[in-house]
């Protein structure tokens, strides 16, 4: 059996400048050109100096794929990755609209969903980030802890909105 | 076209109308962008000697092609106007994200024409360009517009204003873009109230395409390893913002105190940078694709209680030791009121620090002001900058800027102006090249167009004797040539303590595709700092202008580091007239225009 390897997006929004290099990197790489628009990771400025960086959070139980009735989109179990499959996208949106956190985008020009596919295992948001404030670590305990904590507040935020 | 969005976006006030025209292409390889081509345009088809205020001069937002890419700190762009604080060409930079939108949105540069008839707001959502009513929004600030005009369009939108001082026409009001981010200096503010237009918002989905885009990955990785191995960018921007400077330059003995009349003091560790970062600072923040991160969001506290963003070394200094008040609280408080009413903070502080002088010296009282002015007082100071942007009371003359305050209540000499504009924060007595800085700036006093400063008293990029002259004039040329190109490319001045021309230059011709090397990039700065000098030689301006105030050439340092120096200028001005190809009055030759491709603007 393959031994399973995941790596992780970690995000530490202290550290985040709100320079937007992540979705400049993130568009030059997978469209080409400089285009925040088209990015599948954003960064949220808010005011008192407080930015978040959003992307994919590559879900165990991803309500996209789950929301997805043509298995366009589905979790790998070896990589990780919640995937794409443009050949069975019908376009339909649902993906879009299942993501709690609003990390999947559909490009009106593709006719597909955009979302984060950690640039094939080398992330370009995290390698051009001045300021580390997203790394491409192993997802050893310790990282997954800590994004599982920041995620939960997230959506802890959202459910409190939603009621 | 690469680098470059190919579209130059005309709304003529008066007439209501927008139109789209193709960028022109020998221009814009000839100026490249930004500050650049916005006043090579400028000077093709405004007047020199037009009424700053009026109609016929024309404002015009100016990205570089570097702009919006992911360029070593490039989200900066131009404004490009006759300033009224001083009838000089005004370029005034700023950075946030409001460029970048631009560049998204399809345009190179925005000219503004003419004169609403009422108050307008101009809505760019890419393609879709709208002159809208702004009656609602006009007394309103800056925080408050740009809420009201994000509400208004698009949540995404990013949105450049006024506050009330732009609409007051405040000589030296600025254009606030992000809330928090200004393009300054020289009044620019004032000429975008005039033509009775409040805001432009922007919202851009477009991408910009770079010629070579391995290549230009390529220069920004290895361009990203100076940036990271160079202290100043590594480490003192980032955890301490400009305002680090604020024990440097004092311990240089070079830091001006109550209206310049001292250049250091015991008390300056009470505003500084290491101060605001361990007591006041909540996060640091980035422009557009910066790589460094000195943006300050800082809280006030105290009576004032506020979070806002700020504030630089100039700042700092300007209603800090200017005014001989010690007090960060008040300092932050100042600087969030220039924020959100929209004023330049050098200039403000400056006038402030002028008629604390006027005061003591007796030339204005208490009648008049309506505050105890005495160097140190906080709260007068304070709440003349309100009065200023709204110029009610003793703030209507203050919002004429230093020189006519000073030269109204008789005493000139007092304004520490050069061509009419406020000096920033360094001592020209403790360092002679920002002297001659001053000086030559094309302008007025301003640090941001040859900083000297960097080799004089930072080391880089190598280290200059801040007491000799010998030698300054050369290395001012560079700088001031060098500055002229960044802007223009929409690179932010601080990446430059850690690279110069050759990484400029790379990154241009990876993203533009024209053959551009680090000779043709400091060429480029030299044809755009000569075009300015035939502005404001169109504009009377001669060398006699080319001084600095008599108390610094004739008042001695009385205390400090620097104790007993005076600015020795005389002895670099006919060198540096000579190291540019200009005469001995200081007005460039024929020979030297037409080598720049300026040969038109000879006298």
């Amino acid at each position: 059996m393959m031994e399973k390897t995941e790596n992780l997006l970690l995000i530490t929004p202290e550290r985040c400048i709100g320079c937007g290099t992540c979705e400049l990197a993130c568009s030059i790489g997978h469209e080409g050109e400089f285009r925040p628009a088209v990015s599948r990771i954003t960064v949220h400025r808010f005011e008192g100096g407080v930015n978040i960086p959003m992307a994919c959070l590559q879900c165990d139980k991803p309500a996209c794929a789950a929301a997805c009735t043509t298995g366009a989109l589905e979790k790998d179990t070896q990589t990780g990755l919640v995937n794409v499959n443009p050949a069975k996208c019908i376009g339909c949106r649902m993906c879009v609209m299942a993501c709690p956190f609003g990390n999947v985008l559909y490009s009106m020009e593709e006719k597909q969903p955009l979302k984060c596919d950690h640039c094939g295992g080398a992330p370009m948001c995290a390698e051009f980030c001045p300021t580390n404030a997203i790394e491409y670590l192993p997802a050893d305990t310790a990282t997954v802890q800590r994004k599982k904590a920041f995620s939960a507040k997230i959506a802890a935020g959202i459910a409190e909105v939603e009621i | 076209m690469h680098g470059w969005m190919g579209t130059v976006l005309r709304v003529n006030l008066t007439a209501g109308t927008v139109k789209k025209e193709s960028l022109k292409k020998d221009a814009a390889e000839n100026y490249i962008g930004g500050r650049g081509l916005g006043e090579k345009y400028f000077m093709d088809e405004v007047d020199p000697k037009v009424d700053a205020l009026s109609p016929a001069n024309k404002l015009i937002f100016a990205t570089g092609p570097l702009t919006g890419t992911m360029g070593i700190s490039t989200g900066r762009y131009d404004v490009v106007t006759k300033g009224p604080l001083n009838d000089t060409l005004a370029a005034s930079n700023s950075g946030g994200y409001f460029g970048a939108q631009l560049k998204y949105a399809g345009y190179d540069m925005v000219i503004l024409e003419g004169k609403a008839a009422k108050p307008v707001y101009l809505w760019i959502n890419n393609d879709k360009v709208e002159i809208r009513d702004a009656s609602h929004l006009w007394g309103k600030t800056v925080y408050e517009t740009d809420d009201a005009v994000k509400a208004a369009t698009d949540p995404e939108a990013e949105v450049a204003c006024i506050g009330p001082a732009g609409e007051k026409l405040v000589k030296f009001a600025c254009i606030m873009n992000d809330k928090h981010r200004a393009a300054g200096r020289t009044g620019v503010g004032a000429v975008m109230g005039t033509k009775n237009l409040k805001a432009i918002a922007v919202r851009g989905t477009r991408g910009i395409r770079v010629a070579d885009k391995d290549g230009y990955l390529g220069i920004i990785r290895a361009a990203r390893k100076k940036i990271s191995e160079n202290p100043v960018t590594s480490a003192g921007l980032p955890t301490y913002g400009t305002n680090i400077l604020v024990n440097i330059i004092n311990q240089t003995g070079a830091f001006p105190t109550r209206n310049w009349r001292e250049a250091y003091t015991e008390e300056a560790d009470r505003i500084s940078g290491e101060t605001l970062t361990g007591a006041h600072l909540l996060h640091g923040k980035g422009c557009g694709s910066c790589v460094v991160g000195c943006g300050r969001v800082a809280k006030a506290k105290g009576k004032y209680n506020e979070v806002g963003e700020g504030p630089e070394y100039e700042t700092a200094w300007a209603f800090g030791a200017d005014c001989g008040i010690f007090d960060m609280d008040a300092v932050l408080k100042a600087n969030f009121l220039c924020n959100e009413l929209g004023l330049d903070t050098i200039t403000m502080g400056s006038t402030v620090a002028c008629a604390m002088e006027l005061y003591e010296i007796g030339a204005v009282d208490q009648k008049k002001v309506g505050y105890d002015l005495h160097f140190g007082n906080a709260d007068a100071m304070v709440a003349l900058t309100r009065a200023t942007a709204y110029r009610e009371g003793f703030g209507n003359d203050l919002a004429e800027g230093s020189y006519r305050l000073a030269t109204k209540y008789g005493h000139p000499e007092l304004s520490m102006t050069v061509k009419k504009q406020e000096m920033p924060a360094y001592d020209p007595r403790g360092v002679q090249g920002i002297g001659l800085e001053y000086a030559t700036s094309n302008r007025g006093g301003c640090h941001v167009r040859g900083y000297t400063i960097s080799p004089e008293v930072l080391g880089l990029p190598m280290k200059l004797d801040p007491a000799v002259t010998e030698g300054k004039p050369e290395i001012l040329k560079v700088f001031q040539d060098l500055t002229a190109s960044i802007s223009a490319s929409g690179t932010c001045l601080f990446a430059s303590f850690a690279i110069g021309a050759d990484e400029i230059a790379a990154e241009l011709k990876a993203a533009t595709g024209v053959d551009y090397t680090p000779e043709k990039v400091m060429q480029i700065g030299e044809r755009i700092w000569n075009l300015e000098r035939m502005f404001i030689i169109k504009n009377g301006y001669s060398e006699k202008d080319d001084t600095l105030p008599p108390r610094l050439l004739n008042d001695p340092i009385p205390a400090g580091p620097a104790k007993g120096k005076v600015s020795r200028l005389p002895e670099m001005l006919p060198k540096y007239y000579e190291v540019r190809g200009w005469d001995k009055h200081g007005v460039p030759k024929k020979e030297k225009l037409t080598e720049l491709g300026l040969g038109n603007l000879a006298s």
